[in-house]
């Protein structure tokens, strides 16, 4: 059993004539006897997705549009109360935000870098661990569900409860892993900072590290669970070792999996808010000044909504190309294969 | 037949899903009203003045019921943290849908003017709370751009002033506070020794390390905005001004590095009340004290250092804080909003609660209670009405807060981990604040 399913029959037809749903008085039954029974097969699928179709539109596509719009006014304070009034910036905000000879921009263009080294750090740091603990719990041994469930521990905490604990733990004073550090090992002469400075950079990983490696560990757990224990027979009988059974079965059957987990974790690391946010407060250190946050600087701390409408925008026109480019890669290399 | 069923079901989610959509657009001008019994209730978002928000609950709640028993009106209280304040004002100002009355820090009052969202105290209404004449000067000098009727009125009237343990002092051999920036620092030193230190700060506070930065950019004679309303945050006033608060960690080392890290407003509280640091330059914190047990005998409260007049700047030594009550206007029961308003900034409601906070009444015909008296609130009452200068009351007022406090955070940062931070780093770190400003 292979597990991308994205095609089924039918979904690729068009309905033959521009149906969209009937009118409401379709309901009754007379009228509903009348359309002809083969549009009425062909627009049901279509007539049940309708209710996800419009609350998607509602819960995702107006804000969005609404934020699109926000990017081209002048929203401060002066006009919070009645958007309407706030006058056109045209593509001033735009200009600003690229600006990187401006102090608005230079910060931008380093919060942006700042986050795409953490999100390539996180996403291949959690992606190692979690196949790893996959792989490694790929066999059945005594306590193996203990540990999975130790495992999913953080995936499964609330991010407030556990970043927050994170935060303490990290304090240079009081806090444990100094404690451990510095008091029981002796490792650093002066207490180091983990929460200002150079190293917040590394707490920031190492914290989302934490908090997301459950969630690959979990889906190429589901991955292995597909791979047929016949292919590693196979390859056993024709005297492939563990290392080789890993290169040659494992990681080519796990393949659709790994292209969405990859992607996945990709978007949620680049905009994560909440794990800077809870950890850092609203005001990250320079040196971990990762872009949900800075863009929520300039908007909610600074009144300037328009501004950070267009830094969203932008943001979001970064994110739909990376996607785009990884899923037209990905796939070209699959179907070359 | 079997067919039809789901057919007819995906119509009909479709059509509840779009009858609720637009049910939701249709309520607006009812939201808010919390059903029939609106008449007899007014919201109340208050501000975190005690040690915790129950404490505050507590503090508030006899109050509230007087009130209710007086008119009638049920209040609802929500009492918001600091982190929080400011976003949801915001959030109810921009959605139109919020408390009928809040508490806002009287630093942001030109800001929140500025988006209309209050009720304006014009002088017809403020004759219902006795007048322009019973508030004191500057706490009514703090609620609003001049010119303009104030869109708040005071209820909590505070400042700045250098709280100093008695014992510690005793034990350095040190027999009064400091009287000048240079008996700080040695005061200081003295007091730094065995893991205690001399002075704590809230080094990743945004709101302290801009109220800091006014003051002592004040006492060298930085103007933060021109006449215009140009921000000016990176003048060389300013500058050494920040350069000089920096210096107690970096250069002096009479501060913890590890107050570098303390952002939550409580920490350097919690520093000096436990001991660990002689000095704390602080608002009102007489709920932090009583709770630690701490009376007069163990504490004193002096004037921080005022700057020397021969070298130019201004005797300031403080600013105009407190806080500062304001009726929303889609407030769903105005004028049970504006009778709260009265009833907080009347007498007897002021004693209670200023006494409670070891804040000040900001009306003058509350000061008969002896427990303005103490030695603490003399002094603070000192320092509001002689050396306490009002943060601008210009509506980009709270992007200083958050950008120039941001620019601190990040050099007390640098400080902490060992970089020299010279005079031309934090220049560089103004001029870009500055800069964020834009047109």
């Amino acid at each position: 059993m292979v597990v991308s399913t994205t095609s089924r029959p039918g979904a690729g037809r068009r309905p033959a004539s521009p149906g969209g749903p009937p009118p409401p008085g379709g309901l009754r039954r007379g009228i509903a006897d009348r359309v002809p029974a083969r549009l009425r097969r062909l627009a049901l699928p279509y007539l049940l997705i309708l209710p996800a179709v419009l609350l998607e539109l509602l819960v995702h596509l107006v804000p969005m549009v609404i934020g699109i719009g926000m990017s081209f006014l002048k929203l401060t304070q002066f006009f919070l109360r009645n958007w309407s009034a706030a006058p056109s910036a045209g593509l001033g905000n735009y200009r600003v935000a690229v600006d990187f000879d401006g102090a608005v921009g230079r910060s931008l263009l380093h919060s942006f870098l700042v986050t795409v080294a953490f999100t390539v750090l996180t996403v291949g740091l959690s992606w190692l661990l979690g196949i790893c603990g996959a792989v490694l719990m790929q066999g059945s041994f005594r306590g193996r569900a203990v540990l999975r469930a130790l495992f999913l521990v953080p995936y499964a905490l609330p991010v407030y409860a556990g970043v927050i604990t994170w935060s303490f733990l990290l304090q240079r004073d009081s806090g444990l892993v100094n404690h451990v550090l510095v008091d029981q090992l002796h490792l650093f002469g002066e207490r180091p900072f983990w929460l200002i400075g150079s190293n917040s950079f590394v707490s920031l990983i190492v914290v989302c590290v934490w908090r997301s490696w459950p969630f690959a560990f979990l889906v190429l757990m589901a991955g292995l669970q597909n791979i047929s224990d016949d292919l590693y027979e196979a390859a056993a009988i024709d005297g492939a070792g563990w290392g080789r059974r890993l290169r040659a079965v494992t990681l080519p059957m796990l393949r659709p999996v790994n292209q969405v987990l990859v992607l996945v974790l990709f978007l949620w690391t680049f905009n994560d808010f909440n794990t800077p946010y809870v950890l850092f407060g609203k005001s990250a250190p320079h040196e971990a000044d990762l872009i949900s946050i800075h863009i929520y600087q300039s908007s909610f701390v600074t009144w300037n909504f328009g501004s950070g409408s267009a830094m969203s925008v932008l943001l979001l026109l970064f994110l739909l190309l990376v996607t785009a480019v990884y899923l037209v890669a990905t796939s070209r290399r699959r179907s070359d294969a | 037949m079997r067919r039809r069923k789901p057919y007819l079901l995906a119509v009909a989610g479709a059509l509840v899903l779009a009858a609720t959509a637009c049910g939701a657009d249709d309520s607006p001008s009812t939201a808010g009203s919390a059903g029939g019994s609106a008449a007899q209730t007014i919201t109340y978002w208050a501000s975190n003045q005690g040690t915790s928000l129950e404490n505050d609950k507590e503090v508030l709640r006899p109050e509230l019921d007087r009130f209710t028993k007086e008119t009638g009106i049920t209040v609802n209280l929500e009492v918001v943290p600091w982190a929080d304040l400011l976003n949801r004002i915001l959030a109810a100002t921009t959605s139109g849908k919020g408390p009928d009355v809040v508490n806002i820090g009287n630093t942001w009052s030109a800001s929140l003017q500025a988006t209309g969202a209050f009720v304006p105290w014009d002088d017809a209404l403020l004759k219902t709370l006795g007048g322009k004449e019973r508030f004191l000067g500057p706490s009514l000098a703090a609620t609003g751009a001049p010119g303009q009727p104030p869109t708040a009125v005071p209820i909590y009237g505070m400042t700045y002033g250098l709280f100093y343990n008695k014992k510690m002092f005793e034990e350095a051999g040190i027999d009064k506070p400091p009287a000048t920036w240079d008996e700080l620092i040695a005061d200081g030193k003295k007091l730094t020794k065995d893991g205690r230190w001399g002075l704590a700060v809230e080094g990743a506070s945004v709101s302290e390390n801009a109220h800091h930065a006014f003051i002592f950019g004040r006492q060298h004679g930085a103007e933060l905005f021109d006449a215009s309303g140009k921000p000016h945050f990176d003048s060389d006033q300013e500058t050494r001004a920040i350069k000089q608060y920096l210096d107690l960690m970096a250069v002096h080392k009479i501060v913890n590095p590890s107050n570098a890290e303390y952002a939550n407003g409580t920490e350097a509280v919690q520093d000096f009340v436990s001991g660990k640091a002689g000095m704390l330059m602080w608002q009102s914190i007489a709920t932090q004290l009583k709770q630690a047990g701490w009376s007069e005998d163990d504490y004193g409260l002096a004037p921080i250092p005022l700057p020397d007049p021969s070298q130019g700047g201004e005797q300031v030594n403080a600013m105009v804080a407190g806080i500062n009550l304001a009726v929303f206007k889609t407030a769903a029961n105005t004028d049970g909003a504006l009778k709260f308003a009265q009833f907080m900034t009347s007498r007897q409601t002021q004693q209670n609660l200023n006494k409670a906070y070891g804040s000040l009444p900001t009306v003058t015909d509350a000061y008969d209670d002896p427990a303005f008296e103490s030695e603490t609130v003399k002094t603070f009452q000192q320092i509001l009405s002689t050396t306490a200068a009002p943060l601008p009351q210009v509506a980009q007022e709270s992007q200083f807060e958050t950008l120039v406090g941001n620019a601190m955070n990040q050099l007390f940062a640098d400080v902490a981990s060992g970089k020299p931070v010279t005079q031309e780093a934090v220049k560089a770190k103004l001029t870009e604040a500055n800069q964020q400003m834009g047109g």
